[in-house]
């Protein structure tokens, strides 16, 4: 790992400040991601900024029908939250999938959004539940905010503070983990509301990215089995060691299916 | 050079660190204290597991100078006047450790399951240590000696 | 049985420290002004190295040396030994290229070393590292077996044709040709015994230190047999005399075989602090582990098995490929050999059996032993074979194992091994009890209501451990002995030290040894210490490898322990004013036979050393050593039911119940024998349901981390259901036999067996290991297509 300068901001404004001083600085959330490439000295960062100190980045709550949940909130805060439980149970479930207990216990949910590794769980479930990220500056719906492979709609300098979702009518995750890495091979996220069900999956492409077929038949009507023989082209979806594209695509069907069979 | 100021095994250090020093570099090459150990480079065989403010961290995943003001508990911190902690005892009872080098790590990793669950299943426990590897015991005798002294340490509290 | 003698599950005494964070593993250590080694190594599989420069990265803050081959081999320090010689099947000698530590013009797998840069700490060691610039030329690589026999395949050695290492062969090629032409039925099948990584959670280390006073040099390394690293380094390697070098290998932290092996790496630290007067000190990464540890396995089979009418084996044809990596490892080539070929007869009295092994090398690292060395190999062979057979003759898995078991010992088989004991019906019923084997159709007709295909598979095997006596090894290639020193040193108040040329890397000798001087010396396990793994310690010993350390080790500490007593005797009956003939020893008491006059092995150990009343011509002292050269090998023997769910949708294989009944010998300590086969299980089952290696053509390491190494986690595996049934080995005083290796040999058919028994109503013949869900997943659909 290359030295770097550290900073650990009191507030929000200290960080954007240290951010802006450094050539080349990066936030430091939980780390989880950050940390093991840099030891792998596959990125450099001349500093980092410490968002520890902030605590208002910390939080859950609700008000209505929005979940309100601070960016360096960890994985295992969302998914022992009675909070997130009642308002989003698949969230929480979600949320407790991710990574192991150590890395649950650090890695918080606007590291791993920023990160935006395109097999991780979180941007599976901001898409599909229609979440808005919270910045220093400005609001960004998932849709928008995740721009592909290890890529976001983020400015170098602009910090996320929280991410709100709506509550759905019911949402469920389901996913097939890659052995080695525990990463997404295929992770699906399904949610339903009033306006229509979404399927957003993580694990599969170059970043997540939403079933539009499956989630009209799903609008139409929610069961699993009426996502039955609707194809994924496997030519679209990442292939590698573990699992060929026309796998993924198997999966992606698998999956979805039990999403949307939890959902109950 | 940065200071750090932080608790370990109920002991206040201060000791200057480069940013980059990780917390188990602190831990083995400054304070001296070896029973924390490194299995990987990619964060996930868990040897280096410590609690940090009484939660399991990968100490080989976490900058010394971002827990600073933390308390750190380390494997060593455990044991209290020539007494085996009740999980310790528990690793040795079911033969929970064959060469003892991930055991640091499981105790530890295993004192955070307990913290939230007296009574863990076993499925919870297989589900639990995805973070922690051991190539030695097949998880077997873990499995027992973790539900064994989770009981044990409810029982004692 | 005593409390603490054979037979107890007594706690183990190393557990302490290791529990408490205070055991002593090489990292762990620092010696007084120690340097850190950073190893410069090839990102090629195959490359001529045209210059090196190190001007930089030796003007680098903190660097005391950046070193290279060309240095290395004017200093006149040899390459890598290998240990045992093997002959082709046309009488000559195998090739054997030298393996030089530090790559002197030619790199031959990515992770090869190709220089070295010594620093005042690691990470400046590792930043100079970067500063190293090595220009090589890229040359064309042969990463696979196949890619290496092809024509006009690069040459991973100049001077070895068609990257052909040997060509062995084992057998009665006429007798099995014969048997076949006979055969009423033939089964044959092409499989793959795939690549692994052994991944000792602890990764290797080594520290180098010389002492110019004494002219002393000293090498702290994670070594499973630390006299064998002193043999090589100091009268192979480096020319070092043994008396002026001590290996000492601490606690160790697993091994499983990788850490058996003479490394470049002993050899850099060592060589390194010899020149620059200073300890130097080397840790693995867990990436460099990957690139530089020898791997195991990596066989490609073709095996067939020709039966009577009756499921009556007649006779049985292997040929196999086998992987070497790019030079050979210190016991590369006895793998695919004597540890591999000798176990084709498996536990069944198949009259003609041939095999023949052609070893290559390939632009990979280097494939040694990794825990059952050569015998899972077989065993998956003749466990698929046998499997395939009884489908094909349509009689049930069971019953065509019995017909064909060996039940009259000793057996001599037709691959060289006379068998002395054994009860292979007795296990495999245990093991068929334990699973509840006859209940299992109900089990699987419950599994198909919730969607889930239930398989039930089996094996039933021997292995070989202990490999001896030293006289037939070395007949057959061994360049070492494989005896084992037991020292029984009894202190003058009668306390005991134990010291053993054996080694304990997570097997708990400290426990099992101490146990056995409890037993036969009727001594405190408290009062008893086992000291292993310093050179300077222990008389020669061979270390722990291949299930040997009770077989051969304890049976050493046995026959020392005799001598104390006919010592101890001799004293005892001077005291007691009695015929040494009329003394007994039982429990730690010299009794004259038939009368209360006693003397305890302490009163009588004090005698010895403060011997004023003392036999005339009895040397004083208490302390014996032992060297013990088994007659054979011990088999251990058992059967391993599995049982698994298949999901059809994804293809993912659920272990339902694993159950195992197995035949060590006699058990010291069942505790422990249990955790040994926990952990061979969990191995085992990594090979068939989550491991692999894989190359890509190009040579890189495709499974160069956890990231994409699957590694058994806890939520893999299930618990285990384990019995034993003894049958006592008939030519070691112990009756013990050796149980490290049996999971990671009997159970990989048996995961296998069982899922082609979920899939079998498709057709499915066979699935090759490691049976991750896409391939389970896609064979169930091309079953159906």
């Amino acid at each position: 790992m290359q030295t770097f300068d550290y900073h650990r901001p009191a507030s929000l404004a200290g960080a954007l400040e240290a951010l802006r001083g450094a050539e080349d600085g990066k936030i430091l959330a939980g780390g989880q991601s950050l940390l093991p490439i840099m030891k792998l000295d596959l990125v450099g960062p001349s500093a980092l900024v410490s968002l520890k100190g902030i605590a208002e980045l910390r939080g859950i709550d609700r008000e209505g029908d929005t979940l309100r949940i601070g960016a360096m909130t960890t994985h295992a805060e969302v998914a022992e939250s009675d909070v997130v439980r009642d308002a989003i149970p698949g969230l929480a479930a979600m949320a407790h999938g991710i990574g192991d207990a150590q890395v649950r216990n650090v890695g918080t949910l606007g590291g791993a959004i920023a990160h935006a590794d395109p097999a991780a769980d979180y941007p599976a479930a901001l898409v599909a539940l229609e979440a808005t990220v919270v910045t220093d500056r400005r609001h960004i719906a998932a849709d928008d905010f995740f721009r592909g492979f290890f890529t976001t709609a983020l400015e170098d300098d602009e910090i996320i503070t929280e991410v709100t979702f709506p509550v759905p009518d019911k949402a469920a995750y389901a996913k097939f983990p890659n052995p080695a890495s525990r990463y997404a091979i295929v992770g699906v996220m399904v949610a339903a509301r009033r306006g229509g069900v979404r399927v957003a999956v993580t694990g599969a492409g170059r970043g997540v990215f939403r079933v539009e077929a499956m989630e009209h038949a799903l609008s139409d009507e929610f069961a699993a089995g009426t996502l039955d023989g609707i194809a994924m082209a496997p030519d679209d979806l990442v292939s590698d060691m573990d699992a060929s594209g026309e796998y993924r695509a198997h999966l992606l069907g698998v999956m979805a299916r039990r999403a949307v069979e939890a959902c109950g | 050079m940065p200071t750090v100021t932080l608790t370990v095994n109920e002991r206040a250090h201060t000791t200057d660190v480069e940013s980059r020093t990780l917390l188990v570099e602190l831990l083995r090459d400054l304070l001296g204290l070896t029973g924390t150990h490194v299995g990987c480079d990619t964060s996930q065989c868990g040897a280096c597991t410590v609690l940090v403010d009484g939660r399991s961290v990968k100490s080989c995943t976490t900058l010394a100078v971002d827990v600073a003001g933390s308390a750190v508990t380390t494997i060593e911190g455990l044991a209290a006047n020539g007494k085996l902690h009740p999980m310790q005892a528990a690793f040795k009872e079911h033969h929970g450790l064959q060469c003892g080098y991930c055991t640091p790590g499981m105790v530890m990793s295993a004192l955070d399951l307990a913290g939230r669950n007296a009574d863990p299943s076993e499925a919870e426990v297989r589900e639990w240590l995805e973070g922690n590897l051991c190539r030695c015991t097949g998880y077997h005798n873990i499995v027992k000696a973790v539900q064994e002294g989770a009981r044990a340490m409810g029982g004692a509290s | 049985m005593s409390e603490t003698g054979i037979g107890a599950a007594l706690r183990r005494k190393e557990d302490a420290r290791f529990l408490t964070g205070t055991g002593t593993f090489t990292d762990d250590i620092s010696r007084p002004g120690q340097l850190y080694a950073h190893i410069v190594r090839s990102p090629y599989a195959h490359a001529k190295i045209t210059a090196i420069d190190t001007t930089e990265a030796a003007a680098a803050p903190g660097v005391a040396a950046v070193l290279t081959g060309k240095d290395m081999a004017a200093d006149g320090v040899n390459p890598l030994p290998c240990g045992w010689q093997i002959h082709s099947r046309d009488g000559s000698p195998m090739a054997e290229p030298g393996h030089p530590a530090l790559a002197v013009d030619t790199v031959r797998h990515v992770g090869d070393r190709v220089a070295v840069v010594v620093a005042e700490t690691r990470h400046q060691a590792r930043e100079a590292g970067a500063l190293v610039e090595v220009t090589y030329e890229a040359l064309p690589a042969a990463a696979s077996i196949t890619a290496a026999l092809a024509d006009g395949a690069p040459l991973v050695h100049e001077d070895v044709p068609g990257n052909l290492c040997f060509d062995w062969e084992i057998g009665d090629a006429a007798a099995v040709d014969e048997a076949f032409a006979e055969a009423a039925h033939v089964v044959e099948l092409d499989l793959v015994n795939q690549r692994l990584i052994p991944n000792a959670i602890e990764p290797r280390a080594a520290i180098g230190e010389y002492d110019a006073a004494s002219d002393m040099t000293t090498l702290y390394t994670t070594s499973q047999n630390p006299h064998l690293i002193r043999l090589l380094l100091g009268a192979f390697v480096m020319g070092l005399p043994e008396h002026k070098l001590r290996v000492v290998a601490p606690d160790v932290g697993g091994g499983f075989g990788s850490k058996i092996f003479h490394y470049p790496e002993e050899v850099i630290v060592t060589w390194a602090a010899r020149r620059l007067g200073r300890p130097v000190k080397w840790t693995a990464t867990r990436s460099e582990s990957f690139q530089s540890d020898a791997h195991g396995r990596d066989h490609v089979t073709h095996g067939e098995l020709a039966l009577a009418e009756d499921g009556t084996f007649l006779g049985l044809r292997v040929s196999t490929k086998a992987n070497l990596g790019a030079y050979l490892s210190t016991f590369g080539s006895a793998v695919p050999t004597y540890l591999y070929g000798t176990l084709f007869a498996g536990c069944y009295k198949t009259p003609a059996i041939y095999g023949n092994v052609k070893a290559v090398f390939t632009h990979t690292v280097p494939v040694d032993a990794y825990r059952g060395a050569g015998r899972p190999e077989a065993a998956f062979m003749l466990e698929r074979l046998v499997d395939l057979a009884a489908r094909k003759l349509s009689m049930s898995p069971v019953v065509i194992r019995r017909r064909n078991f060996i039940e009259a010992f000793p057996y001599a088989t037709p691959v060289a091994l006379e068998y002395d004991a054994g009860d292979y019906h007795a296990t495999l019923d245990m093991a068929l009890q334990l699973a509840d084997y006859d209940g299992f159709e109900a089990r699987r007709e419950e599994a198909r209501g919730r969607g889930k295909l239930r398989g039930i598979g089996l094996s039933t095997f021997v292995e070989a451990c202990g490999i001896a006596p030293s006289a037939v090894a070395g007949a057959l290639g061994a360049r070492a002995g494989l005896y084992e020193s037991g020292q029984i040193r009894v202190h003058p108040t009668g306390s005991v030290t134990v010291y053993t040329g054996t080694h304990s890397h997570g097997q708990g000798h400290e426990t099992t040894f101490a146990q056995l001087v409890s037993e036969h010396l009727g001594v405190d396990v408290d009062a008893v210490d086992v000291v292993h793994g310093d050179s300077a310690k222990s008389s020669f010993g061979m270390g722990t490898y291949g299930s040997r350390s009770l077989a051969v080790g304890g049976n050493a500490i046995y026959m020392a322990m005799q001598k104390v007593i006919e010592k101890g005797r001799k004293i005892a009956a001077h005291l007691m004013e009695a015929s040494p003939d009329d003394v007994e020893f039982e429990r730690g008491v010299f009794r004259v036979a038939g009368t209360d006059k006693e003397k305890t092995l302490g009163e009588v150990a004090l005698t010895a050393y403060v011997p004023h009343d003392y036999p005339e011509d009895l040397e004083p002292g208490l302390d014996e050593t032992a060297f013990y050269d088994p007659k054979n090998f011990t088999f251990p023997a058992g059967a391993h039911v599995v049982e698994v769910e298949v999901d059809p949708e994804t293809g993912t294989v659920e272990l339902v119940n694993v159950s195992c009944a197995d035949d060590v010998g006699t058990v010291v300590n069942p505790m422990i024998v249990d955790g040994q086969m926990h952990g061979g299980l969990a191995q085992g089952i990594g090979q068939a349901l989550l491991e692999r290696a894989v190359y890509d053509d190009s040579g890189q390491l495709v499974t160069g981390s956890y990231m994409n190494y699957t590694m058994p986690r806890a939520a893999d595996l299930p618990s285990f259901t384990l019995g034993t049934h003894v049958t006592e080995c008939t030519h070691n005083p112990l009756g013990v036999k050796g149980v490290g290796e049996v999971g990671s040999i009997g159970v990989p058919p048996a995961v296998i067996n069982a899922v082609v028994d979920a899939l079998a109503h498709l057709g499915v013949t066979h699935v090759e290991m490691p049976a991750t869900p896409e391939k389970v997943w896609r064979t169930i659909r091309d079953a159906q297509a």
